[in-house]
């Protein structure tokens, strides 16, 4: 892990998730998912909830192979507002070139955290037509990103100048088929250079536990921050979307019955909870460095379920002061 | 399967004992290497050669013809059939039951292959950390560019620990 720099870079917030994990604190990440459209407002506002109560926050990239703002420029935006952002970049929409290319954009930028992943295919998007691209795999992109950083190279060999800075993160999905490879194949992600991951969502804990346990044996926890996935079921749509529509989220029977066993009106209130005592288990798990909050566009409960789980509103987020672009 | 069609994920037809005795049978010796370079001295016994090698891989594997095989490192079950060419293991999306996100009903190419390397003691194979595909080599034999030694170096088992290796072939 590289030291952090003094502002964190021109894009950075003071803190950040890097500042967390060298502090040793439990990290909190959550997700801001840019607008389909070119309104700038409508990251600020998902940012100005979140400020203050997560180290950092996801920015996704096309999520759900849906057209959205540039993962890039809502980093940006969510900066601005005061929100350390974690770029997401997907190997789906872009060859080497063109990934690397916005690695050392994020690096220009001052981006303090990238997350790279495989990406959802095209056929679950609004572009069912589009051209699936996969050049890399996200293993071959965290390996790209790494050498980077860290040798100042690209995957042709030539070198750049200067170096970008971001923290690599990757994801893992403990509960996808074959669940036995799975620390495995974030030990590939480590070793190809992931300093953090952030999981799919953890609905069975006891499962989770299974594979932190593997992730421990591997010697993997002192080389990776693991933040778990969790979110709210606000309605028994929401549970059956989850159950059947996205693709690797496991819902076991057990928290469908809990769901469905209270009356209709209580459901919100019941997967906030679930998701409450979700994150208490989670943080008495060893090995399991933080969460990541998902809220299914219901970032505004995200502080309630927080402050639930005994968290406060004292994580670096003032906004960014001096120049940059950063202070827009 | 044709290589112009979308990929789709293949359950090999051979056995991975199989695969893994044909992998011994292949492997580069100076023999092999100076057929290589008759075969390729001549393009027409070339074309045939590679056309041969597309026939059988097809049929066998569901082989796209990436010219830079990865089966002996995925128990004999082809990554590039993965509808994203995955190459250092599945994604996330793989169903509970084991299918393809995209093709429901079709296993995941690499839920295959860790069940066949772990069956042949071989699963430690699977966490060799692949390096991206060169794609100047598709549609070309990808056991004379094995014999000719233009695919070392297509993975390696470094943990990223000390001195991490090179994305990039060395």
């Amino acid at each position: 892990m590289t030291a952090p720099g003094p502002t964190g870079g021109a894009a950075g917030t003071a803190g950040g998730l890097r500042a967390a994990l060298a502090e040793r604190r439990f990290a909190v990440t959550a997700e801001i998912g840019p607008p389909r459209g070119a309104d700038p407002a409508a990251v600020a506002e998902k940012a100005a909830l979140l400020r203050g109560w997560v180290d950092a926050a996801n920015v996704t990239d096309n999520q759900g192979a849906h057209v959205r703002m540039a993962s890039l420029a809502g980093s940006l935006l969510a900066a601005r507002a005061g929100v350390a952002p974690v770029m997401q970049l997907t190997c789906r929409d872009r060859n080497r070139i063109a990934l690397q290319s916005d690695l050392l954009a994020a690096g220009a930028l001052g981006i303090p955290h990238v997350l790279l992943l495989t990406g959802d295919h095209p056929c679950f998007g609004d572009h069912p037509d589009a051209a699936p691209v996969f050049d890399l795999d996200s293993v071959q992109l965290v390996w790209a990103a790494r050498t980077l950083r860290d040798e100042g190279r690209l995957l042709s060999g030539r070198t750049v100048a200067p170096r970008p800075e971001f923290l690599i993160g990757a994801v893992e999905n403990p509960f996808a088929p074959p669940v036995r490879f799975r620390a495995a194949r974030l030990g590939k992600k480590i070793a190809a250079g992931a300093e953090f991951a952030q999981t799919q969502f953890v609905f069975d804990v006891p499962g989770f536990d299974r594979f932190m346990a593997a992730v421990r044996d591997r010697g993997l926890d002192g080389r990776c921050a693991v933040l778990a996935g969790v979110g709210p079921i606000r309605s028994l749509a929401a549970l059956e979307f989850v159950r059947t529509k996205v693709p690797g989220v496991y819902v076991p029977d057990e928290v469908v019955r809990r769901l469905r066993g209270v009356p209709r009106d209580r459901v919100a209130a019941e997967g906030v909870r679930l998701c409450v005592e979700t994150i208490e288990a989670l943080r008495a798990i060893p090995g399991v460095a933080g969460v990541h909050v998902m809220a299914f566009g219901y970032e505004r409960g995200v502080p309630e379920i927080l402050e639930r789980a005994g968290f406060r509103r004292d994580r670096a987020g003032r906004l960014p002061v001096g120049g940059g672009v950063g202070a827009g | 399967m044709s290589a112009s069609e979308q990929p789709h994920p293949t359950r090999p037809s051979i056995a991975a004992s199989t695969g893994y005795r044909l992998g011994r049978v292949l492997a580069p010796n100076r023999a092999y290497r100076w057929l290589a370079g008759r075969i390729e001295a001549r393009p027409r016994l070339r074309r045939w050669f590679t056309a041969a090698e597309r026939h059988s891989k097809q049929r066998l594997f569901g082989c796209r013809m990436c010219g830079q095989c990865a089966l002996p490192a995925t128990g004999y079950a082809c990554p590039m059939s993965c509808p994203k060419q995955l190459r250092n293991g599945p994604c996330g999306g793989v169903s509970a039951n084991g299918d393809c996100e995209v093709y429901p009903g079709r296993r995941c190419v690499w839920v295959i292959a860790y069940e066949r390397a772990e069956r042949a003691g071989h699963s430690a194979d699977l966490t060799l950390l692949q390096r991206p595909v060169d794609h100047r080599l598709a549609g070309s034999s990808s056991w004379l560019n094995y014999w000719q030694g233009r695919d070392e170096g297509l993975w390696t088992s470094d943990d990223g620990l000390a001195h991490p290796a090179p994305v990039h072939r060395p």
